[in-house]
């Protein structure tokens, strides 16, 4: 009875939850999901639009978190946040091109593909709007195209920091797992690893988007060569499935990745996953756009001309506790 | 000249000659097999990395190859059964996801025992499955176009849906719920037989072939999905269910995909809502390789199978070689197109005889 009346509302809830999805997810942009930040006074400044516009692919546990900390930081500055992503660099140009024509106060834009957006971000200069740029791929480039400010990392330091570790702990054999063929920022992060680390350093390729030959790839390399005695992935979900793919080869190897999410907070605390090394994202996406907030309030520049670093930050036993309290709220 | 006289006693002798009655030699009926080429670039590949690759001759390897092999070959071979009944299903690598996405939801959301989502799920993905065969026969539009028009809509649903009710972007872990550990014996455990571990999947996956060539050669059904995919108006005329038939086919591939799904979220606990994209056309390269044709009307379940096997010794052959990996896909080409050439002459052999 009580069963059947279970299904009969589990059925009824999920149509409905199908139905109201369906209407928000096909009308493109989609709206914003109001996460817990923080603060509840906002500021007495004139309410203004700034746009961001990133190259994120839909669907990344990445991005989501870049995002909570732009809306955070819109939300507490009276800013009127649009946030756009599309991958295909020519996409993501005539997004900041619109951005530009309909007047926006300030624009915040990545620059995965830095030689592709560069002269959309000067004439977006030219036209006097403010540009932040976050996250990777322009910590050089970005000082050519007058923007005020670089909030992000560098992949290659932070592989360096990655490959310091490594080496003190006494590796001797690292396989970096990489799951985008031809992903500027992954490479570089393989190619940090190796310029610090003292053992060998072993590229392998993966498909991203299938877990199941994630691992088997994985565990074949580990079969294959059994001196590997440090996995490192460049994404969480891919160091969860590494854990399992070392059980499945006997191997001994030690997991460690780049990036965090929830379930990866818990590999941590369980000692599956020795550590991740974070950019923390939502700096990024928080600093990017109140960096704007303070350039058009106040005339303010955040870094001298510099990059303002937003990592590398170690996450292992020793802070894991703090972390997961913030990555179960999606802010880490 | 005096043809009347001599081609009448021609004549019986003519019919004992029959080609389309007469009984033609063994090698040559094994030969004309549509998987048997595929065979033997199965072969061909296999003793070839095992040339090459120590490690690849080692139990736990071998395993590990038919795990892969499993989990391409459970898709493939519901895919190959839909080609051989001429249509294509371009949503069968986001299905997988869809449903594994809508199993873990569901329960998660609810706090259900997980075999309530396992159910819906299969609900799920048969629905789909329908849909496309449905729509595909009311409408006559292609498969190719229905099928991507899904393939969209679930990957939009994927990232909707999995937004709005985790506000992330892949599903919790349901690792600690109420029915993980049955779920995960039956879709995701691990066997040992003598020491080699061996995933489920691959007892499964040859299940599946058997029955799904047991069905095609030996059924009534069988004989209307090769004709449904010859010709459609022609089967239609003498009266093969054209319509039950295509969209059975569609549900089939549904059912594989659940399958696969239901795998993938015992196995990794929690989904991520993109996964999938892409993995259709390896499914279908597999149903190809093992000799499937893409017109429709012409193939096996075996040979999906063996092109599922094929696709997962090259692909972590290449592994167990030690090659260097920028070059992986270069070889993981080559490979394929010279596994397809052996398959080529070897049915060319067989024509000539």
């Amino acid at each position: 009875m009580i069963r059947s009346r279970k299904t009969a509302v589990a059925v009824f809830v999920a149509t409905a939850a199908l139905a109201l999805s369906g209407c928000s997810s096909s009308g493109g942009a989609q709206k914003d999901d109001t996460s817990s930040d923080g603060g509840g006074n906002v500021a007495s400044t004139p309410r203004v639009k700034i746009a961001m516009v990133t190259h994120a692919a839909p669907g990344d546990t990445f991005w989501d978190i870049v995002r909570a900390g732009a809306e955070a930081a819109a939300k507490k500055d009276n800013v009127d946040l649009n946030y756009q992503g599309a991958p295909e660099a020519a996409d993501q140009v005539n997004l900041v091109q619109s951005a530009i024509d309909s007047k926006v106060a300030g624009i915040a834009v990545t620059m995965a593909k830095a030689d592709a957006v560069t002269p959309v971000i000067k004439s977006a200069s030219d036209a006097g709007i403010p540009v932040t740029v976050l996250n990777a791929g322009g910590v050089d480039a970005w000082k050519a195209t007058g923007a005020i400010g670089y909030f992000g990392s560098d992949e290659n330091v932070a592989g360096q920091a990655v490959g310091t570790r490594l080496s003190g702990e006494g590796a001797k054999k690292v396989l970096c797992v990489i799951q985008e063929q031809g992903n500027v920022a992954l490479d570089a992060r393989c190619a940090g690893i190796k310029t610090t680390f003292s053992g060998s350093v072993e590229n392998i390729f993966v498909t991203g988007t299938d877990m199941p030959s994630v691992q088997q790839t994985i565990t074949s390399k580990l079969q294959q060569d059994p001196a590997i005695d440090r996995v490192v992935t460049l994404g969480a979900p891919f160091a969860l499935t590494a854990v399992k793919s070392v059980a499945d080869a006997g191997s001994s190897a030690v997991v460690a990745t780049f990036d965090t999410n929830k379930e990866l907070v818990a590999a941590v605390q369980s000692g599956d996953v020795e550590f991740a090394i974070d950019q923390q994202p939502y700096l990024q996406g928080y600093l990017a756009v109140d960096a704007l907030w303070l350039n058009i309030n106040n005339g303010n520049t955040i870094g001298g001309g510099s990059a303002t670093l937003t990592g590398p930050a170690f996450i292992d036993k020793t802070n894991i506790d703090r972390v997961a309290e913030f990555a179960a709220k999606g802010t880490r | 000249m005096s043809s009347s006289t001599t081609a009448a006693p021609r004549v019986p002798a003519l019919r004992a000659k029959d080609d389309r009655v007469a009984r033609k030699s063994l090698a040559t009926r094994i030969l004309s097999r549509p998987e048997i080429g595929s065979l033997i670039g199965a072969i061909a590949v296999f003793v070839l990395f095992c040339v090459v690759a120590p490690t690849f001759r080692a139990a736990p390897s071998l395993a590990t190859v038919a795990y892969s092999a499993s989990t391409i070959g459970i898709m493939a071979v519901a895919v190959a059964l839909l080609m051989i009944g001429g249509e294509f299903d371009l949503s069968a690598g986001v299905v997988v996801t869809t449903s594994a996405l809508a199993a873990s939801t569901f329960a998660f959301q609810l706090g259900l025992n997980l075999w309530v989502g396992v159910v819906l799920a299969l609900a799920l993905a048969l629905g789909v499955g329908a849909f496309n065969g449905w729509l595909l026969m009311r409408t006559g539009l292609p498969s190719f176009l229905i099928t991507l028009g899904t393939f969209f809509m679930l990957q939009g649903l994927n990232l909707g849906v999995t937004k709005l009710l985790t506000g992330g972007v892949s599903s919790d872990s349901v690792a600690d719920m109420d029915g993980f550990a049955g779920a995960q014996a039956v879709f995701a455990s691990t066997l040992k037989v003598g020491g080699v571990g061996i995933k489920i999947t691959v007892l499964w996956w040859i299940l599946f072939v058997v029955i799904a060539t047991w069905v095609l050669l030996r059924t009534r059904v069988g004989n209307w999905i090769f004709a449904v995919g010859g010709d459609d108006a022609a089967a239609r005329a003498v009266g093969v269910p054209v319509r039950k038939t295509k969209i059975g086919l569609f549900m089939t591939v549904g059912f594989a995909g659940w399958f696969v799904g239901m795998h993938q979220l015992f196995s990794f606990d929690s989904i991520q809502s993109g996964g999938g994209v892409g993995q259709e056309f390896i499914y279908i390269i597999a149903a190809v390789v093992g000799g499937c044709l893409l017109t429709g009307g012409y193939g096996s379940a075996i040979g999906s199978a063996v092109g599922a096997l094929i696709f997962g010794m090259t692909s972590l052959g290449i592994v167990y070689a030690g090659w260097d990996a920028n070059w992986f896909k270069l070889f993981l080409g080559v490979m394929l197109l010279l596994a397809t050439i052996v398959n080529l002459l070897v049915k060319n052999q067989a024509a000539k005889r």
